[in-house]
């Protein structure tokens, strides 16, 4: 089922190859299609997937390089889940959003989209490093033409600009991959690059550290942790309104989704080691990132520094290492993306009416589009974590984490709850009230049918998320148990004392 | 029979002509001749160490350097036929698309 | 009492209606729904108050001897909202004294405010926009006064917040009402932080947010958490309640529609803080250090929003500094371990301040939004309704006997004296007492200059509001008259007794509570008020509105506060954003970034030169390499 749900994307672009020259209709819709019959299979995952197991599931396996023990095996567990299903739920509205906004290269863009959904699926279901490293950087390719390609006026610079960063930051990674292999192959004498076999030798903790700070170094580009965040804001402002989507809601996510997945099982004593770092970085981006966000003058990249800030937040429940910490790093993970990508959606409306993306261009839109300000005004509260809606339940759980590993970090990670406020009503106050300001106010309609059909399922689950989380939490319960009980274990046991960290459940 | 020495001998000096005539020559052609006179240089070194340990080693690998030298004619010449017809010239100076 | 979350899902249905098909109904339609709803959701309150008497009743009837003194406290539970880990929050709500009498003020006095808003509102082109956010904030009021635990109530905390925002700022397109409605939002998210650290704080210690189970632990706690828990709530209730140092929010909040206003200052919104210190009574009263806190803070407030309302010349911001004031006194009352005492003055507060707004909102109706005092005049000959609501309004906010304000008024200037006979601290009592003559003297002037003298523009012509906002304003002032016999001793306190079993079994230790001189303290307080009034009326007599020099202009500037925090927190800290994002982000990070794609540029463009494009010389380097690398190892 795992592989259906991988490879049904790229089967479907490939599909979309075979359409006639011409026919962009058609295109847009079979990709659209195709993105909602890979939901569909997701839900089908989602359902089928055993709550009270934290254990990897729906495991599906096949030689791919025997010789080298690289094999294709994929699986579900309550961690990729949430993301698997974030995914599924993006893609779809990502395609209807450009609708109108992408006019030529039709068939380009949506093989494009499509072959990105594969890659992203792939990342967060391998269970086999080489699987997993090939899936990561395959995401690159086809996001870096998006920019390349669909972007705006600076999108070469920014398209390099990313694929260099990220990339350099990924090459470490591949070394330590094999690194990883070859102590496997001397301490468990098999060849192999599966993670669960892998996570199964106790290294030293050095070793840990090395080996935990390159494939730190791949994730924290690409979440980004302060100070290597400087390619979003570029990336997102010269990305089409579709691509900025992906990657705020999804493609950042692979970065904390890395440090989910890999800290606990291969390197439990270097994340432990390593929490009071990655949570000063993370309360200096919360508050960085807000700061920054404030300042800005164009409003995607406003809403960049503030994914800076929310995944601060993320990664603050991360270096919590307790179970309200990791749930609510998990939750807020599709938080951000379901929010954060509408905000992005928010501003490809506008975009797509004036071609302006600066602040100052607008003003008192809110009386000419009254629907669109109330959708506005939803998903702004819910990336300023007001209760009722999905982003408090993940700020909650994660400041509340931070509070009982240490009373300081929640403490300044609090002023972050304050400043996206600030910023995030000050941005809608420039753009939404006041008198009008526009160089053309005839073109600032009503949201069509269609774009309002875009910002439902997004609505909707801001909503339910916020009022009833139950279901999500419930799902990734026992996978963040046994990823905190690894945890626990080690630092128990191997650590020395000094670098124990307050691990608590 | 002549030593083995000899057989080297000749193959050096063979293969120090092609490298002088790689170097100083500019016509494409005669660049072309030296380079295969150096492989078949090295051809002849090959057969003299085969007959010298016996082996069949060194004949399997000028059978080799022979089909290589095949191929690289074929793609060598289309090579400089296509230069001439666009450049009218074989004179590989004058083909500096590469430089820095 | 399983239908109890009727009175919740009301305005919620009203909200949901008015929201999502408000621009199909007609401008009646909408008010009538919106006012329906919460009018259903005063009766459903009503129905459980009735059902929650009887069930005391009974209650206390099966426990006839014994501990009959315990309060009945009925918890509906609704759904798990979530839990991870140790932390399981069951979203519940809670039955009780404190809850009811809540519930009841919020909706019944938002009913009113809702009716008056169909006359006020009845030219407004989003007529279905406001009512819908006028149920959310009812909505919202009531999830926070009726939750049955402290995270629920969080929810209902941050709900108002965002409502004020939305309601203030209703009239976006006026730049001020914008920024007032976000600078609304901003501040109490200061406070909201602080009340979530407390939050954090007392889980970590307790285990639990269930408010009726922190109640009865708090004891288990170590007197300095207890302390910070209490403070950081406090901080909190601060920011939702106006207090000193953040109550800069509020009188900017005028900006929105008047009966916002009067919603916000009267039956919501700001009485959220001291209800959260009476709905969490034991955590604050059995911490002294706490409570002089409380009550130093109180009553600062209440003298320096007193002073300040002396001269403001907008007549909706004088009454949003005294409903500053007011809930100073609120907090004095809470500081002084009378909690029922607090409630008490929050209802009278409640119907007057209602009454209050509601008839300058009247006047600004009648005027044509002219709510400048200097620009007024006269009006008691021309719109006599409204000037008799504001009058009463007036004398009741004053504490002139018999009005309602009197009552609950004189009941906390006793308690803050009986704190200064225990605890030496006479402060609160002094200044309460100086804020009593103030108040007077402020709402005196007030209505001097707006209702009486000549009229300062000739060739208005005022006109009389509808009766769709008069009647509200009529039962308003039936209560502002009335509602004093709910604690009046005469009229056997049956609020103060209704409340007593739930907040009156604080035991303090060591406070074998003093009984103050009541008849004297009563004599003082009605001297103080009466000379109040009189020396307002004299000063002010024929719209006279002496300037008081240098302190005047201390007064009309309000201390300064405003610009001290614009001039060192929100202009610092923006330029701080500035800063780091332009030389620090592009200059420094970036920069790095970029630098490192510049340092390998710069290595290309120095070894491209060895790209001659002459074959022979690649040849030759080919050559000198190989004769090298066989010269190594020969010569090795």
């Amino acid at each position: 089922m795992l592989t259906t749900l991988i490879f049904l994307p790229l089967a479907g672009a490939l599909g979309i190859a075979l359409l006639p020259r011409g026919r962009e209709g058609a295109v847009r819709w079979a990709g659209l299609g195709v993105s909602l019959l890979v939901l569909l299979a997701a839900a089908r995952v989602f359902q089928a997937f055993d709550a009270s197991s934290g254990a990897m599931q729906m495991v599906e396996q096949a030689p791919w390089v025997p010789a080298f023990g690289i094999s294709y095996r994929v699986g579900v567990d309550g961690i990729s889940l949430l993301l698997v299903g974030l995914t599924a739920v993006i893609f779809p509205i990502a395609l209807l959003s450009s609708w109108a906004a992408i006019a030529d290269r039709v068939k380009a863009f949506t093989m494009a989209i499509l072959g990105l959904e594969t890659a992203v699926l792939g990342t967060f279901l391998s269970l086999d490093l080489i699987l997993f490293y090939v899936f990561w950087e395959a995401v690159l390719i086809p996001m870096a033409f998006l920019i390349a390609l669909w972007g705006g006026p600076n999108r070469r610079y920014a398209a390099i600009k990313f694929f260099l960063y990220t990339m350099a930051a990924s090459v470490l990674m591949l070394i330590a991959i094999i690194a990883t292999h070859v102590l496997g192959a001397v301490l468990l004498w098999e060849r192999t690059f599966d993670i669960e076999r892998l996570a199964t030798m106790v290294l030293p903790v050095r070793t840990q550290g090395w080996l935990f700070a390159a494939f730190a170094l791949a994730f924290a580009v690409k979440v980004p942790i302060w100070p290597l965040h400087t390619w979003l804001p570029d990336a997102h402002t010269e990305a089409p309104t579709a691509g900025s989507v992906i990657l705020a809601a999804i493609l950042l996510k692979m970065g904390t989704y890395g440090f989910v997945r890999f800290g606990p099982t291969l390197f439990p004593d270097a994340l432990v080691a390593s929490a009071p770092l990655l949570a000063a970085l993370a309360i200096v981006g919360i508050l960085y990132g807000a700061a920054v966000s404030w300042a800005q003058t164009d409003l995607k990249r406003l809403i960049a520094f503030s994914s800076v800030s929310h995944l601060g937040f993320v990664m603050l429940g991360i270096a919590a290492m307790n179970e309200q910490g990791f749930q609510g790093a998990l939750i807020q993970m599709v938080n951000h993306g379901v929010s954060t990508g509408a905000l992005f959606l928010i501003v490809g409306v506008l975009y797509e009416r004036t071609h302006s993306r600066e602040i100052a261009d607008y003003g008192g839109v809110a009386a000419r589009m009254p629907r669109f300000a109330a959708i506005f005004t939803i998903v702004l509260l819910s990336s300023a974590a007001l209760p009722g809606t999905n982003g408090f339940v993940g700020e909650f759980l994660i400041l509340l984490g931070a509070f009982r590993t240490s009373t300081w970090w929640a403490a300044l990670a609090v002023g972050g709850v304050i400043l996206s406020a600030v910023y995030l009503l000050w941005a809608y106050q420039q753009v939404m009230h006041g008198p009008l300001v526009a160089k053309h106010p005839e073109r600032l309609l009503e949201l069509t049918r269609r774009e309002v059909l875009v910002f439902v399922p997004l609505i909707a689950l801001i909503f339910a998320i916020g009022v009833y989380p139950k279901p999500l939490l419930d799902r990734s319960e026992a996978a963040v148990q046994a990823a905190l009980e690894r945890l626990n274990r080690t630092a128990a046991t191997t650590l020395p004392a000094r670098a124990v960290v307050r691990v608590q459940r | 029979m002549l030593p083995v020495a000899a057989y080297l001998a000749l193959s050096a000096v063979l293969f120090t002509m092609g490298v002088v005539g790689v170097l100083v020559r500019r016509n494409a052609l005669i660049v072309f001749i030296s380079i295969e006179l150096m492989l078949n240089s090295v051809n002849l070194a090959f057969i003299a160490f085969a007959r010298q340990h016996l082996g069949i080693d060194g004949q399997v690998i000028v059978f080799f350097v022979l089909v290589v030298a095949a191929v690289e004619v074929v793609v060598g010449l289309a090579l400089i036929v296509e230069i001439f017809r666009s450049r009218s010239t074989v004179d590989i100076d004058d083909v500096d698309l590469l430089r820095g | 009492m399983s239908f109890v979350p009727l009175i919740l899902v009301w305005p919620l249905l009203g909200w949901l209606v008015n929201g999502l098909a408000g621009r199909r109904l007609s401008r009646t339609v909408s008010g009538l729904v919106a006012c329906a709803a919460v009018g259903a959701s005063f009766a459903t309150a009503a129905l459980a108050l009735a059902a929650y008497v009887q069930a005391s009743a009974a209650q206390a009837a099966s426990a006839a001897e014994g501990a009959s003194q315990t309060a009945l406290s009925v918890i509906v539970p609704l759904f798990t909202w979530l839990g991870a880990g140790d932390l399981w929050v069951q979203a519940s709500l809670q039955v009780d004294a404190l809850s009811l009498t809540m519930a009841l003020v919020v909706s019944g006095v938002g009913f009113l405010i809702h009716v008056y808003s169909i006359g006020y509102m009845a030219h407004d082109p989003n007529v279905s926009r406001y009512f819908a956010y006028l149920n959310l904030f009812i909505f919202a009021m009531l999830l926070l006064v009726m939750a049955g635990n402290l995270l629920v109530l969080f929810v209902g905390w941050e709900l108002v917040g965002v409502c004020s925002y939305l309601l203030i700022g209703f009239w976006f397109a006026r730049p001020a009402a914008a920024a007032a409605g976000r600078k609304a939002f901003v501040v109490n998210r200061i406070g909201d932080a602080a009340f979530l650290l407390g939050l954090f704080l007392l889980f970590t210690a307790l285990g639990t947010l269930d408010i009726s189970e922190i109640r009865h632990r708090v004891g288990e706690l170590p007197d300095g958490l207890r302390l910070a828990a209490a403070l950081l709530l406090f901080a909190g209730a601060t920011g939702k309640s106006a207090q000193l140092p953040l109550h800069v929010w509020l009188p900017d909040a005028m900006e929105g529609p008047t009966p916002v206003s009067a919603l916000i200052h009267a039956a919501t919104m700001v009485t959220a803080g001291v209800f959260l210190v009476a709905r969490l009574d034991t955590l604050f009263l059995s911490s002294p250090a706490a409570l002089v806190v409380i009550a130093t803070i109180g009553a600062l407030t209440a003298f320096y929003a007193a002073t300040v309302a002396l001269r403001q010349h907008d007549l909706k911001r004088v009454l949003a500094y005294s409903t500053i004031s007011q809930l100073g006194y609120m907090f004095v009352a809470m500081g002084a371990i009378a909690p029922a005492i607090g409630i008490f003055h929050l209802v009278t507060h409640a119907f007057f301040k209602a009454l209050l707004f509601l008839s300058a909102g009247s006047v600004m109706h009648a005027m044509h939004d002219v709510i400048d005092v200097r620009r007024l005049g006269g009006l008691a000959r021309t719109v006599r309704w409204t000037a008799a609501g504001f009058i009463i309004g007036g004398l009741a906010l004053a504490g002139i006997p018999p009005f309602a304000g009197f009552f609950s008024k004189d009941l906390i200037l006793e308690h803050a004296f009986a704190l200064g006979m225990a605890s030496g601290n006479y402060i609160p009592y002094a200044l309460g007492l100086l804020t009593a003559f103030v108040t007077a003297v402020y709402i005196t002037r007030a209505v001097a200059l707006t209702f009486f003298g000549v009229p300062a523009e000739a060739g208005a012509h005022p006109h009389e509001s509808p009766p769709v906002m008069l009647w509200p304003m009529a039962l308003l002032a039936v209560l502002s008259v009335a509602g004093g016999a709910l604690g009046a001793h005469a009229a056997g306190e049956p609020l103060l007794r209704f409340l007593a079993p739930l907040l009156g079994a604080v035991e303090v230790e060591g406070a074998a509570a003093p009984h103050p001189p009541a008849a004297i303290l009563m004599g003082i307080s009605v001297a103080v008020a009466f000379a109040g009034v009189l020396t307002g009326w004299i000063v002010h007599r024929n719209r006279r509105d002496p300037s008081l020099g240098a302190m005047g202009t201390l007064l009309e500037q309000r201390w300064y506060v405003d610009a001290l925090y614009d001039r060192s927190i929100v202009a610092p800290g923006h330029a701080t954003g500035r800063w780091m994002a332009g030389p620090v982000d592009l200059g420094v990070i970036d920069a790095a970034v970029n630098g490192v794609g510049r340092l390998f540029a710069a290595l290309g463009a120095a070894s491209r030169r060895l790209q001659t494009g002459y074959a022979r010389q690649y040849a030759l380097s080919v050559l000198i390499g190989a004769v090298l690398i066989v010269g190594y190892w020969i010569l090795r």
